[in-house]
């Protein structure tokens, strides 16, 4: 078995431990640094490898799948744990200047290592149960990085948050269980093989639904989104961006991985909810950004609204649908971390997230306001840059379909996108502030400015690479959705048999 | 005793929706744990109920011999129970330092996250009175 697959558990994991060993020093963000680093090396490995050979599983203790512990990489799996990795990274460097010393001193580090822990453990895992446990792993993670501190918002956000992602977590729970009497096994790939020999259909596509409900509640889907915004704009800016970037991702990847290896016998009803749950959240999502009167609020709202695009992309279930669905996941994941950097940086220099009482961004700090217009721009989907491509293709696979309602709702919903940003845009960055502040860039002592700045300046890049350059990337999710549509290898790689 | 654990799994799972259409947020972590064990019992009685025939293998032989329990819904459960655990104690510890520092623990009240744009004034809601940071909470409103 490939030792590259353990890799990026083992990385975070003893990090984790060093960093808060060394919490009172200066050391334990170091640590942090440079183990989240490592991952990140770790992580290209894994791809490199998943692309020169296919699909990497591995039997943990060499017991034989179905009865042992599975890990297996695809081409999904590897590229999300690499973007978990950049992330991780971004967000650490970013922490450097932004946390408190108090909150490190509480354990901040460890926790963000186990939370990238958690996330790599969930992408890497070929079994529902350990899934499951990656889950908690993650979760009990960022509740702790979520209420740190114990501010009133945290502890008031923290409740909500903790309280129903617990519920999603139970119906989870009770869906293996359901799964598990039926089909006897819990290995992904060999539910595949099993799940066509269950007599009762309707039964399994019940168990489907459950699934959908749990993972609907950690992805954010209509009706299911309301944690979200009472808790994502409260902990520090830093984890905001990670649980915006990933901890939502990892919810729809859930989706992606269950209804395209496990749930696929019963499409024309799955899906079919799948696609107007994700037409609803869109809708839903942006019309709550443009509600909003808080940078950081509107930002969460439109998480909400973009992870309805990923979802359609699974939904309309072609390979042109999945592409969308990778390539979107990817590029919003980087997109989405990045606004919330500028929102903290905003806050930093302008003295708030709200948006009547900050201004004069534009005026004092030009490239802070340039470098907020890269992610915002891709969010609403201006070519050339990645989020025009991502839209393009879901909407493309729509028209295919010749589902011309989705395709509008979908553009309708990009135009207001743009609508919320420029409302960020005109009440931010370009009146003065009404408090006669200049928000200045230059404020903030030299280190810490390049601490913050270059997460930012760095994931504006990757978002402008992928889109004046998408070739590769659009070939790699067509590859990708491939191996998604026809689950042969990874399960005969999994299984090691021939079916 | 499918039977009897089927009626027991809709009697918890029937108690614990009650709970947890509280606004009280202590009641809804009750109806939670409650349906944590429902989910719990779920999953042993999905490994099959054969009372008084344990997964052990005789001397002598490499596999047992007759029906036996599936042992591995056991396992998970297991797993299920001490995670659950875990959760519920990091949970309560919240809730009770949100109740201290909220001096609420009604869900309807906690809207320091979500402000309400001035217009809570006049809503008429019956409750516990208002979040208030100046008075301290003293545990008997909430029936803590």
């Amino acid at each position: 078995m490939s030792w590259l697959l353990v890799y990026p558990i083992l990385i975070p994991l003893f990090t984790a431990v060093l960093a808060y060993l060394f919490r009172n020093s200066p050391a334990g963000r170091w640590i942090s640094v440079v183990g989240t680093l490592a991952l990140l090396l770790a992580s290209v490995m894994l791809m490199s490898e998943v692309l020169d050979q296919g699909v990497v599983a591995g039997q943990m203790s060499n017991w034989d799948a179905p009865f042992g512990i599975t890990l297996a990489a695809d081409l999904l799996g590897a590229v999300m744990v690499v973007i978990t990795a950049i992330t991780g990274l971004a967000t650490v460097i970013y922490t450097l200047a932004e946390i408190p010393e108090r909150l490190e001193k509480l354990g901040f580090h460890a926790l963000l290592q186990t939370l990238l822990m958690g996330v790599c453990g969930s992408f890497l895992t070929g079994d529902l149960f350990n899934l499951y446990v990656w889950f908690e792993v993650m979760l009990i993670s960022s509740f702790g990085l979520l209420v740190l501190g114990g501010t009133r918002e945290q502890l008031d956000g923290g409740i909500k948050y903790v309280l129903l992602n617990l519920v999603s977590t139970i119906m989870f729970l009770a869906g293996i269980g359901l799964l598990y009497g039926m089909t006897g096994t819990l290995n992904m790939a060999d539910l595949h093989l099993a799940v066509r020999q269950v007599e009762n259909q309707g039964l399994l596509t019940t168990v489907a639904v459950m699934f959908m409900v749990a993972f609907g509640v950690k992805a954010a889907l209509f009706p299911l989104f309301f944690w979200l915004p009472a808790s994502y704009h409260t902990p520090p800016v830093a984890v905001s961006a990670i649980f915006a970037g990933l901890l939502t991702k990892v919810g729809v990847y859930a989706l992606i991985r269950m209804f395209t290896l496990i749930f696929d016998q019963d499409v024309g009803f799955t899906h079919t909810l799948l696609l107007w749950l994700a037409v609803v959240t869109m809708v839903t999502g942006v019309l709550g950004a443009a509600a909003m009167n808080d940078f950081r609020r509107i930002l969460s709202f439109h998480i909400i609204s973009q992870i309805g695009y990923m979802v359609l992309g699974l939904a309309l279930y072609t390979p042109l649908g999945l592409v969308g669905a990778v390539f979107y996941l990817v590029h919003h994941i980087i997109v989405k971390a990045n606004l919330f950097f500028v929102a903290g940086v905003a806050k930093r220099i302008a003295g708030s997230t709200d948006l009547s009482r900050i201004g004069g961004l534009y005026a004092h700090a030009p490239v802070l306001a340039f470098l907020f217009l890269i992610p915002a721009f891709s969010l609403a989907g201006f070519p050339p840059l990645s989020g025009f491509w991502a839209k393009y293709v879901v909407v493309k696979a729509a028209l295919d379909l010749e589902m011309w309602f989705v395709a509008g709702v979908s553009l309708a919903v990009g135009l207001l996108t743009i609508f919320s940003m420029t409302k960020i845009w005109g009440a931010a960055f370009w009146p003065s502030h009404p408090d006669g502040i200049k928000p200045r860039l230059s404020d903030i002592p030299t280190g810490e400015r390049m601490a913050l700045m270059l997460p930012i300046v760095a994931l504006a890049a990757l978002t402008c690479i992928i889109g004046l350059f998408p070739e590769p990337f659009v070939q790699f999710a067509e590859r990708s959705a491939q191996q998604l549509l026809d689950p042969t290898e990874y399960v005969t790689t999994v299984l090691g048999v021939q079916p | 005793m499918e039977l009897l654990l089927s009626l027991t799994i809709g009697v918890l799972v029937a108690t614990s929706t009650y709970l947890m259409l509280d606004r009280n947020v202590l009641r809804f972590l009750f109806g939670l744990v409650l349906l944590s064990n429902a989910v719990n019992l779920v999953i042993f009685a999905a490994g099959r109920l054969t009372a008084g025939a344990p997964p052990l293998i005789d001397a002598g032989e490499y596999a047992p011999t007759g029906v036996v329990a599936n042992a591995l819904p056991q396992a998970l459960v297991l797993t299920a129970i001490v995670i659950g655990f875990g959760l519920l104690a990091f949970t309560l510890a919240l809730v009770y330092r949100t109740f201290m520092t909220l001096g609420t623990v009604n869900s309807d009240e906690m809207r320091i996250a979500e402000p309400r744009d001035g217009r809570d004034e006049d809503t008429g809601r019956l409750g516990l009175g208002r979040a208030n940071p100046d008075k301290p909470a003293t545990g008997q409103e909430a029936g803590i």
